[in-house]
C-alpha cells in the first residue's frame, strides 16, 4: 500500500489489509503516544516501516532507536514520568537486556502511562531461544494483554494504554512472531487529532521515585494494590470470550494465536469442547475461570510455551476445592515450538484420543518421493563477512577457539567456514572468550562482535578484558549498519532515526577504553586481513582487529535506488581447472555446479563485486567491470 | 465461500514478500476475506522463505495446515519440491518459476541438484496439476515473481480473482518507475503461451 502513511494518520475510520506491526502505529496515534523507543529485533522492527511512512510534518510521535533495550526502556520511562504516554517495543530476548530497569517499573507512578510491547518468538523463528516472557510479568507485577491477531493487537494496545494511564502503571502487550507479521483486514476507528504538546511535568512528589531499603515496601504495596484493582478489570475485559458448544464434559482454556489454531481445527473435532479464550494472562479473571471449571468435568489448558495459565488455574482450583480434572502439559513436546493448527490437533488427540477421527488422511503418512534437505540461511553475495571468514580461517590453527556473537556474522558457524563456535547472546563474546582463554596456553581464542552490538552490549566485555588483562583477540565485523534486522543506523553511522548526528567511531572508542593494539583492514583485502589476525594472535595481550566492509545488500539496494541497477556478474574464464575453491571454501552462493562438474555463475545472484577473484588459484574468475 | 489455501515458497531475496502482498491485495479487492503471514528475519538471508495466504469466511489462523494447501506457488526449483512435500494436498496445483539457486549442500557437492523430472514425478504421485514457468532473457531477475503472477492470472489459479484485480493490486503496491515495467511483462506473458 503506497499511501499507508497518509491512511494511518487520517482522522477517518477505514479498513485495510495490514500487518500487525503496521497496524500498531495507528493504535499509537489514536491513543496519543508521544514517545516511542526501541532497539531493532525480529519480530518487531517493521513497526518503524509504518512510522517512517507517516508524513513527517504530521507525525505526532517522537521515535528513537536507542542503543539497546535497557536504554530504550529508560527513555520511555523518563518520558512517562514527565507526563507523556510512552511505549517501548523490542524482541523477546530484548527483555533480558532491559530487565534491570523493567522490573522496577511497577514500583513507579507512571503519570503519563507506559506500554511495553514484547515480540515473543515461539518457534525461535529468529531468536536464540523461545523464552516465555510472561514469567517476567509475574515477577514484576505488570498486567499482560495477549492478542490473537493484528486486529486484536490494534484494539488491545488502545485498551492497554488506557489501563496504564488510569492506574499510572506499566502494562504489557505481548505479541508473538505470527501476530506481528500476520496480515488481515482491520477495521480502524476514527479519532480526533490531539494538539497536546510534550509535557515536562516531572515532580518527585508524584512518586516517591527512590526505592531503597525500607522505602521499597510502600512502593511494592502500591504496585500490588494496583494489580489487585486490575484483577477486577480482567474479569470483565472485552477480550475474554466463551465459545459455547454446550459440552458439559470437556472445556479448553487458551489464549492468543493458539485460540485461532484451535478454532481452525474445531470442525474436525468430535464432541466439540467449550472454549474459554483469555484476554489477559496476568492477572487472570478468577471468577470467570471458576465458573468455567465448575461447568465442566475436564478442562484442558492449551498453552503455548510455558505453564503460566496452568499453574495459576490449578492454584485457583485447589483453593476452591473444585472437583474438575485439569489437564495441563503432558510431555516435553508440549513445552516446545509454536502451537500451529497441526500441533493443536496433535495435542488434543493426545489428551482425548477419541476427539479426532482416526487418521483418515493416509496421504499425510505417505512418504515423499523425493525429499529435499533444508536450505539454511547464508551470507549474501559480496558480503564482507565471507571474505573475513575466508581470511581469518587461514590465520587460525585447527585447535583454536572462535567465539560467535549475534549478527549476520553468526552464520559463520555453518559449513564451509565453521567459525564462531559458541553463542549466548548479544555482546557475550568478550566475556566468554576471556573465560576460554584463562590458563589456556595451547589454544588461541578469538571473539567476534558486530558494530551495532559493540554499542549495544559489547563495551563492558571489552573493558573487562583490558581491566583484568585477558589475552584474546577481538575481531569487530564492521559493516556500517544493523544489517540482520533491516539496516537500522547505529552510533558509528553518523545518522540516527531522525537526523544526521556526530559519528562515534569504533576505533576512537577502543582507544579511549585503553586498547593499545588495533588493526583496521577492509575484508576484501583478504591477505592483509590474514596477516593482521596472525600478528594479533602472536601478541600475548588483548587486542582488536576491525574487519570492515560495508553491507553489500544495503550498498546494492542504494545503488539501485539511485538508478545504477545492473550489476555486472563475474565470468569464469578458460583458465578454470576445477579446483572448486570458489564453491567449497569461499562458497559464495553465486557459484553453482553443473552435472558434468563445471562451475557456473548464477547471474540472478552475483553482484559483480569480485571479492571471489583472489580465492581462485588459477585466476580464472574475470570481472566484467573496469577496476 | 469455502476456504482456499495458498502456500508460497522461495529463497530469501527473490521477492516473495511483494508477490504475497499483491495476491492478498487482489483477493481483498475481489472482496473475499483473506489472512496470511510471511517469513521475516534471519531466514531472509538466502535461506528458505515462505508465506501463507488463506481465503474464505471460516479461516481463523493465518498459518496453513501441512498437506492441506490448494495452490503452491514457488519461485525456485528446489523450493517447489519442498513446497509440495510439506504442504500440498492430493489433487492440488503447483506453479513454479524454474530458477535454480542451488542450496549449500549441492554447491558443496554433498547432494545432487533437483531436476524438473523429480518435481513432475512428485506431482504425479499426488495428482498435482503442474505449471512450470521460465522466461528466457528476462530483463531483471527480480521480475520472476510477476512472471508467476501472470501465469496465476492467465490460468485462473485462484478462484474468483481476475486479471484486473491483480493489475489493481500491483498498482496499489508498486511505485510508478517499476510499475510500468512490471505491468508490461504481466500483459505480455498473459498474451503469450507460457
Amino acid at each position: 500500500m503506497k499511501d499507508i502513511g497518509k491512511k494511518l494518520i487520517s482522522e477517518n475510520s477505514f479498513s485495510a489489509v495490514m500487518m500487525g506491526n503496521h497496524a500498531l502505529v495507528r493504535a499509537f496515534i489514536e491513543s496519543g503516544v508521544k514517545v516511542l523507543t526501541s532497539y531493532p529485533g525480529s519480530p518487531t522492527p517493521e513497526i518503524t516501516e509504518a512510522l517512517n511512512a507517516l508524513p513527517k510534518e504530521e507525525n505526532p510521535i517522537y521515535f528513537e532507536f536507542s542503543v539497546n533495550e535497557k536504554v530504550a526502556t529508560e527513555v520511555a520511562f523518563g518520558a512517562s514520568i514527565n507526563g507523556n504516554l510512552s511505549c517501548v517495543f523490542f524482541k523477546s530476548v530484548g527483555l533480558n537486556v532491559a530487565a534491570d530497569s523493567f522490573v522496577q517499573l511497577s514500583l513507579m507512578e507512571l503519570i503519563g502511562g507506559m506500554v511495553i510491547i514484547l515480540g515473543d518468538d515461539p518457534g525461535a523463528n529468529s531468536s536464540q531461544n523461545e523464552q516465555d516472557n510472561r514469567h517476567f510479568a509475574l515477577m514484576s507485577y505488570i498486567p499482560v494483554f495477549e492478542p490473537d491477531s493484528p486486529s486484536e493487537a490494534y484494539a488491545m494496545f488502545k485498551e492497554a494504554a488506557k489501563l496504564s494511564q488510569e492506574n499510572r502503571m506499566p502494562v504489557i502487550l505481548r505479541l508473538s512472531t505470527h501476530i506481528c507479521h500476520a496480515k488481515e483486514k482491520i477495521d480502524f476507528e476514527s479519532y480526533q487529532k490531539q494538539t497536546l504538546a510534550y509535557k515536562t511535568e516531572f515532580n518527585p512528589d508524584n512518586g516517591p521515585y527512590i526505592p531503597i531499603t525500607s522505602l521499597v515496601f510502600p512502593l511494592k504495596r502500591k504496585a500490588l494494590q494496583k494489580l489487585t484493582s486490575v484483577k477486577k478489570y480482567s474479569e470483565n475485559n472485552p477480550f475474554n470470550k466463551i465459545i459455547n458448544h454446550f459440552n458439559k464434559q470437556r472445556g479448553i482454556i487458551c489464549s492468543g494465536l493458539t485460540y485461532l489454531s484451535l478454532m481452525d481445527i474445531m470442525p474436525e473435532l468430535n464432541q466439540k469442547p467449550d472454549v474459554l479464550k483469555m484476554g489477559l494472562c496476568y492477572p487472570i479473571p478468577e471468577s470467570l475461570i471458576i465458573d468455567f471449571l465448575n461447568n465442566h468435568q475436564e478442562v484442558k489448558i492449551l498453552e503455548e510455551l510455558d505453564d503460566i495459565y496452568e499453574t495459576q488455574i490449578k492454584a485457583i482450583a485447589y483453593d476452591h476445592q473444585l472437583k474438575v480434572r485439569i489437564i495441563g502439559k503432558n510431555d516435553l513436546t508440549d513445552w516446545e515450538n509454536e502451537y500451529t493448527p497441526d500441533k493443536v490437533l496433535e495435542i488434543l488427540t493426545k489428551t482425548w484420543p477419541d476427539i479426532s477421527h482416526p487418521k483418515a488422511d493416509l496421504e499425510s503418512q505417505e512418504k515423499d518421493l523425493w525429499p529435499v534437505k533444508d536450505r539454511p540461511a547464508q551470507l549474501c553475495p559480496g558480503c564482507g563477512h565471507r571474505s573475513a571468514f575466508y581470511a581469518i580461517k587461514k590465520a587460525l590453527n585447527e585447535n583454536d577457539i572462535s567465539v560467535a556473537d549475534i549478527g549476520c556474522h553468526t552464520l559463520g558457524f555453518l559449513p564451509p567456514y565453521q567459525i564462531g563456535q559458541v553463542l549466548l547472546c548479544m555482546g557475550h563474546s568478550n566475556g566468554t572468550a576471556a573465560g576460554l582463554s584463562l590458563f589456556n596456553t595451547q589454544r588461541k581464542v578469538i571473539s567476534f562482535l558486530g558494530d551495532s552490538t559493540f554499542f549495544h552490549a559489547g563495551i563492558p566485555g571489552i573493558i573487562n578484558a583490558i581491566f583484568n588483562k585477558h589475552k584474546h583477540t577481538l575481531i569487530i565485523m564492521e559493516n556500517g549498519t544493523t544489517a540482520m534486522t533491516g539496516h537500522q543506523e547505529h552510533p558509528a553511522t553518523g545518522k540516527n532515526f531522525n537526523e544526521i548526528t556526530e559519528k562515534i567511531p569504533l576505533r576512537q572508542v577502543l582507544e579511549g577504553l585503553g586498547v593499545t593494539h588495533i588493526w583496521e583492514v577492509d575484508t576484501y583485502q583478504q591477505d592483509k586481513l590474514t596477516l593482521a589476525v596472525k600478528e594479533a594472535l602472536s601478541e600475548d595481550m588483548f587486542n582488536v582487529v576491525i574487519a570492515k566492509h560495508p553491507c553489500m545488500l544495503k550498498f546494492t539496494r542504494e545503488l539501485r535506488r539511485k538508478g545504477n541497477s545492473t550489476p555486472k556478474p563475474v565470468k569464469i574464464g578458460t583458465k578454470c581447472n576445477l579446483s572448486y575453491k570458489c564453491l567449497s571454501e569461499f562458497a559464495c552462493p553465486s557459484y553453482q555446479i553443473k552435472e558434468n562438474g563445471e562451475v557456473w555463475v548464477q547471474t540472478d545472484l552475483c553482484i559483480g563485486d569480485g571479492s571471489c577473484k583472489q580465492t581462485c588459484p588459477s585466476l580464472a574468475i574475470e570481472s566484467q567491470i573496469k577496476e | 465461500m469455502q476456504s482456499f489455501n495458498i502456500f508460497l515458497i522461495g529463497v530469501g531475496g527473490q521477492g516473495i514478500g511483494l508477490l504475497s502482498e499483491t495476491i492478498m491485495k487482489a483477493i481483498d479487492l475481489a472482496e473475499y476475506k483473506v489472512k496470511g503471514v510471511d517469513t521475516h528475519g534471519l531466514a531472509q538471508r538466502g535461506g528458505t522463505v515462505s508465506s501463507h495466504i488463506r481465503m474464505g469466511d471460516q479461516v481463523f489462523s493465518p498459518l496453513n495446515r501441512t498437506k492441506n494447501v490448494d495452490l503452491i506457488i514457488a519461485l525456485e526449483r528446489h523450493e517447489a519440491l519442498r513446497g509440495i512435500n510439506l504442504f500440498a494436498r492430493q489433487q492440488s496445483t503447483l506453479v513454479y518459476y524454474d530458477a535454480v539457486w542451488q542450496p549449500l549442500n549441492v554447491r558443496l557437492r554433498k547432494e545432487k541438484q533437483i531436476e524438473i523430472s523429480q518435481i513432475s514425478d512428485s506431482c504425479q504421485q499426488k495428482q498435482i496439476k503442474e505449471y512450470r514457468i521460465f522466461v528466457e532473457n528476462l530483463i531483471d531477475s527480480r521480475m520472476q515473481n510477476v512472471a508467476l503472477l501472470a501465469c496465476i492470472s492467465k490460468y485462473n489459479l485462484i478462484p474468483g480473482i481476475s486479471k484486473e484485480h491483480y493489475i489493481n493490486a500491483l498498482s496499489d503496491i508498486m511505485q510508478e518507475n517499476v510499475l510500468n515495467k512490471n505491468l508490461e511483462l504481466f500483459e505480455n506473458l498473459i498474451n503469450k503461451s507460457i
